[in-house]
């Protein structure tokens, strides 16, 4: 577990380099930062408060506060292992999440108000949600399977998105000009690190170094595998070249559509979502691009769709002889698959509400959005002050009063 | 003949790329510089290191034209290149003593006439 939680939390930054490679080098460094800013602002709400609302007893829709600012969790243990160690854990899933969010948004949010909303998201839309499906919610009560975060972390995230990149509107440049990657290694190794990670969040949620562990574990490593080759396919047969870029894509489509099912499906079915999930994604990336949709890092093709095809497929494919609680449709019980689809839905819905109520309370208090000429400068040097790929050329060391040589001080 | 260079600001470049082609400039260059036009510097700080860019990242376009070319090349660029702001950059418009198309040796008007035009007489 301790090292599962450490793999988790290295999706975040590894999301960071996969995102800050596909903007434009001018707000390459505020994209990494919407990611690596999560680790902190989300990774100190869990704790605070989060951790309690997704996990404390409550009522069916939410937690209650009985372990805020972590009281009451301790050494103790929680099913098999440590309460401090499933809360640590469990956080680490409210960071990426909420950090998921940034590739709707990058390249025209204003940094502070970007904190504040994902702080509020973590606490007010995920806790809830991961309440629903893993805190005993009416969720679990109900039967919906979601191994490691279907609908909670990738089925809320992408409504999330979608939500957020309708009420921020557009980059100014977005459709206008092209935007392009500038550093698709960054990208490709942003996606290796993501998969690598990716073990954790689904071999962890096994809660044990148990044969369930082991079922996750392999499921994460063929799904993508399988996800890689139809896009290769897809890519190939439509434009007669394989791309990096998509490939990269592919991978997280893979990962995140096998995350409900990692644990409940046998491994051949797990070949079979992976495949399938590429197809709705590669052709959602296709569509959204001639849209008006600024949704500019895909998150709701990769995160959105692959979801709700994970979360489905959970239903039809999901085998008592491999773990699950119950079994799928294509192992006689046809209501699990109704089952899923409800959770999907309620998620989605539940998700859209609370993004745009967030969106909207922090819009009347500050603007969410740089200006117009900022955007155009680019947000490292307007919201950072850093550069990068500083050159050094032209650059004025700046001293205190009084220090340094006087040839700088002179100018 | 005139050789005309500009200085624009990076985020401007496509907007000036659309006017010329729109004009019917269609052979240029460009070059990734750096310079200082008054424009205020803006801090950055690494650490505890705060330092003053006194030199801005710009675009420099170098456009060969002939004399007929010369007023709607710089109406072009004048056009789409302004935002109002301090640092929009310049244009200079420089005399050119001979000019050499590479590929087929025309020199001076035939060689900055757009391939496309090269038969009519009046270019």
């Amino acid at each position: 577990m301790l090292i599962s939680t450490a793999l988790v939390l290295l999706m975040t930054p590894a999301l960071g380099f996969f995102y800050a490679g596909l903007v434009r080098s001018k707000s390459s460094l505020n994209t990494l930062m919407m990611s690596v800013g999560s680790l902190g602002v989300v990774g100190l709400a869990w704790p605070l408060l989060g951790y309690s609302l997704a996990f404390g007893a409550g009522t069916p829709g939410i937690g209650g506060f009985d372990h805020v600012v972590l009281r009451g969790v301790g050494l103790e243990a929680k099913g098999s292992v440590p309460h401090l160690l499933f809360m640590a854990y469990q956080g680490t899933f409210a960071i990426v999440t909420a950090a998921l969010i940034s590739g709707a948004i990058v390249e025209r949010v204003r940094f502070v108000p970007y904190l504040l909303f994902i702080t509020l998201w973590s606490l007010l839309v995920y806790a809830p949600v991961a309440h629903w499906v893993w805190g005993g919610g009416w969720l679990s009560t109900l039967g919906a399977l979601d191994f490691a975060g279907g609908t909670v972390v990738h089925i809320s995230a992408g409504t999330a998105a979608v939500v957020a990149a309708v009420m921020l509107g557009a980059r100014k440049d977005y459709a206008r000009q092209a935007l392009l990657p500038h550093s698709v290694p960054f990208t490709v190794l942003g996606s290796g690190l993501l998969w690598f990670g990716w073990f954790g969040f689904n071999g962890g949620s096994a809660l044990a170094a148990n044969g369930q562990a082991v079922l996750a574990f392999v499921n994460t490593m063929f799904a993508p595998a399988a996800a890689l080759t139809v896009w290769i396919v897809l890519d190939v047969v439509r434009m007669g070249k394989a791309t990096a870029v998509g490939l990269a894509t592919a991978i997280v489509v893979g990962l995140v559509a096998i995350t409900p099912a990692a644990g409940f499906v046998a491994p051949v079915s797990g070949i079979a979502i992976g495949a399938l999930a590429a197809i709705p994604s590669y052709f959602g990336v296709l569509w959204r691009a001639r849209t008006r949709l600024d949704d500019s890092l895909d998150v709701v093709a990769a995160h959105g769709l692959g979801g709700i095809v994970g979360a489905l497929l959970t239903g039809v494919l999901a085998q008592r002889s491999w773990g699950s609680p119950v079994d799928g449709l294509l192992f006689g019980n046809p209501s699990q698959l109704m089952i899923q689809a409800v959770a999907v839905v309620v998620v989605i819905a539940f998700a859209a509400a609370g993004t745009a109520a967030i969106l909207f309370s922090l819009g009347m208090i500050a603007p969410i959005r740089v200006a117009v000429a900022e955007e155009g400068i680019g947000l490292d040097v307007t919201q950072h002050g850093e550069e990068a790929y500083a050159r050094g050329e032209g650059a004025v060391l700046v001293l205190p009063a009084g220090r340094g040589p006087s040839a700088h001080a002179a100018r | 003949m005139k050789m005309v260079v500009a200085i624009v600001r990076p985020e401007r470049l496509t907007a000036v790329l659309e006017a010329l082609f729109q004009a019917d400039v269609r052979g240029l260059t460009i070059s990734h510089v750096q310079g200082h036009g008054g424009e205020i510097e803006h801090v950055e700080t690494y650490r505890g290191t705060t330092v003053k860019m006194e030199l801005s990242e710009k675009i420099r376009l170098e456009i060969g034209v002939s004399n007929h070319f010369v007023e709607p090349t710089i109406a072009a660029i004048l056009s789409s290149a302004r935002t109002g702001e301090v640092g929009d950059g310049k244009i200079f418009v420089v005399p050119v003593e001979r000019i050499y198309r590479i590929r087929t040796g025309e020199r001076d008007q035939s060689a900055v006439t757009p391939v496309a035009t090269t038969e009519s007489p009046d270019s």
